[in-house]
């Protein structure tokens, strides 16, 4: 399968504190990936990376074959192609949102690209339609409530068509019904040329929206495998924190066993 | 009914006063005479008032330029009642203060005197106040008539055409989108902390808390605008504010510019 990312041993610290240690990773086109982890494991560390918002201090970057360096993100060309091709959403919607209206929001990323003034009107409207959003299109994006800000800023992103979506916690602090919106959204990209790497450590989304999962730990990858080889490991999942032991009493025995967050039933022998 | 103290009280004040300022953006859509020239020309013709009430020396050149702010306004359509709430009551107390003094410690011709006080008021020390209070008045109603029929985009787009750094031009987007989303953050800081506090602090606690309450503050806007500046990047920012609009000038605009410019300066002419 073609290449979209080969992360080779990058390693990357906030000043003094240490974020990415000699990860590696291959990323193919296409891929629905998960990066799994705790909070402080790296994820979004690693998110950033991959958008070249961030360079690693050592280890190589590269996008379908080119080095992602800050020198070459300099050269107005490729800086364009690759804002273009490779979309991040990030994890609180505020830091994303920051036109008058959800329209201008939205119109925002074809600006940049110095498309038609036609061009960029008619994809925002696709784009609103797409996303079920024309009725906020003149609505100022602070007054939305927060899973609408969360769609606002998907089709803030989606609006270029990119070829790699970079979704950070996109069901994060999301109602049911608007988490169930984005996974679904997700979903629908399956079996096509695009690829989504997603941040998360909601495990119950993991099956729906991934086909090949990383287990982060403290900046490094400790584990890969299919959604199912991984949340079938209890053993790594307790390791890299992303569920814990429950402790509990039936009829005056306590005991503990593993416990996984939003699964809504869970049957264990006594 | 719970007791704020002055700075909360005056950080929920900024608070309506920002998010009326937000609102004012659809002012700036009104079918008004100023809206229809170019933002180019409405920033550059109104600074040229501005600067030209700065250079005045006379109280009459002062005082027709604040009549034609007034009319400007008024083509604008935006509302002398809100001008007087919102500016010229608010520059009066402020600058009352700060001309004050000048009253009494200006020497001259006296116009006023209270012997059981000590007090004289001199007509030049009363010239000095009046032109300094007028003068503050005409730039803050200027400014204020143009913040309201712009849209905040198209200024920042204006100023960036008139060569102002893309630097600068970045820094007032992100001071105005985010201005709001700082005071909220303050404000649930301190109802956060209001909600946890039993019985009423002392005023050095008040003073600690709000101190730290301040850089707790700061570390969160420095956060923040790290992160917008991110967002902005990853969607391709490179330093030019692009705009749907594009801005040409057409005749209409040279007129407006022209009569801009003319006032400006028979205003200097007649104050100097």
């Amino acid at each position: 399968m073609a290449s979209t990312f080969e992360v080779q041993n990058i390693s990357f610290s906030y000043e003094a504190i240490p974020a990415i240690r000699g990860l590696t990773l291959h990323i193919g086109e296409g891929d629905r990936v998960a990066l799994l982890g705790a909070n402080g494991s790296g994820k979004s560390t690693l998110l950033r990376i991959l958008d070249a918002l961030y360079f690693p201090s050592s280890g190589t970057v590269t996008f379908k074959g080119e080095a992602l360096t800050e020198k070459h993100l300099q050269q107005e060309e490729f800086a364009l192609n690759f804002r273009r091709r490779v979309a991040l959403v990030f994890p609180n919607p505020d830091v994303q949102l920051f036109n008058p209206t959800v329209f201008d929001e939205i119109a925002y990323g074809p600006l940049q690209m110095q498309w038609s003034k036609e061009d960029v009107i008619r994809r925002v409207n696709e784009t609103l339609e797409f996303m079920s959003i024309s009725h906020l299109k003149d609505r100022p994006p602070y007054r939305l409530s927060g899973g609408e800000k969360k769609r606002v800023a998907l089709a803030s992103v989606l609006v270029l068509d990119p070829e790699v979506l970079l979704l950070d916690e996109p069901t994060a602090t999301l109602d049911p019904k608007s988490q169930s919106q984005v996974v679904d959204l997700i979903q629908q990209w399956k079996g096509t040329a695009r690829t989504v790497i997603t941040a998360t450590h909601q495990l119950e989304i993991v099956e729906d929206i991934a086909d090949r999962v990383f287990v982060l730990e403290a900046g490094t990858v400790i584990a890969e495998g299919t959604p199912s080889e991984i949340l079938s490991n209890t053993d790594l999942l307790l390791r890299a924190n992303l569920i814990h032991a429950h402790r509990h009493s039936h009829g005056g025995v306590v005991h503990s066993h593993p416990h996984l967050h939003g699964h809504s039933r869970h049957e264990h022998e006594h | 009914m719970n007791r704020h103290s002055f700075l909360e009280s005056t950080i929920q004040g900024f608070t309506r006063a920002v998010s009326k300022a937000l609102q004012s953006e659809h002012a700036a859509s009104q079918p008004g005479l100023l809206q229809q020239l170019d933002p180019r020309v409405r920033v550059i013709g109104i600074l040229t008032l501005v600067v030209s009430v700065v250079i005045c020396r006379r109280l009459e050149a002062i005082a027709a330029i604040l009549l034609v702010a007034i009319a400007i306004a008024f083509a604008a359509r935006v509302s002398l009642a809100s001008l007087a709430k919102r500016v010229w009551l608010v520059v009066l107390g402020f600058t009352a203060v700060i001309a004050l003094p000048a009253l009494f410690i200006t020497p001259g011709e006296p116009l006023f005197t209270a012997p059981a006080l000590h007090l004289s008021i001199s007509v030049q020390g009363m010239r000095t106040a009046v032109l300094l209070v007028l003068r503050v008045e005409t730039a803050a109603t200027l400014t204020t008539v143009l913040v309201l029929s712009t849209s905040w985009t198209q200024i920042l787009k204006a100023l960036r055409s008139l060569h102002l750094p893309a630097e600068i031009v970045t820094m007032l987007a992100m001071t105005h989108r985010y201005v709001f989303l700082l005071i909220e953050t303050a404000n649930q800081m301190f109802e956060s902390r209001r909600s946890r506090t039993v019985g009423v602090l002392s005023g050095s606690e008040r003073r600690k808390t709000t101190a730290r309450t301040a850089g707790v503050l700061l570390s969160k806007s420095i956060e923040l605008s790290q992160e917008v500046y991110l967002a902005m990047l990853s969607r391709g920012f490179r330093g030019d504010v692009r705009l749907l609009t594009d801005f040409r000038l057409k005749p209409r605009d040279y007129v407006g510019l022209t009569a801009f410019l003319f006032t400006g300066c028979l205003a200097v002419w007649m104050g100097r």
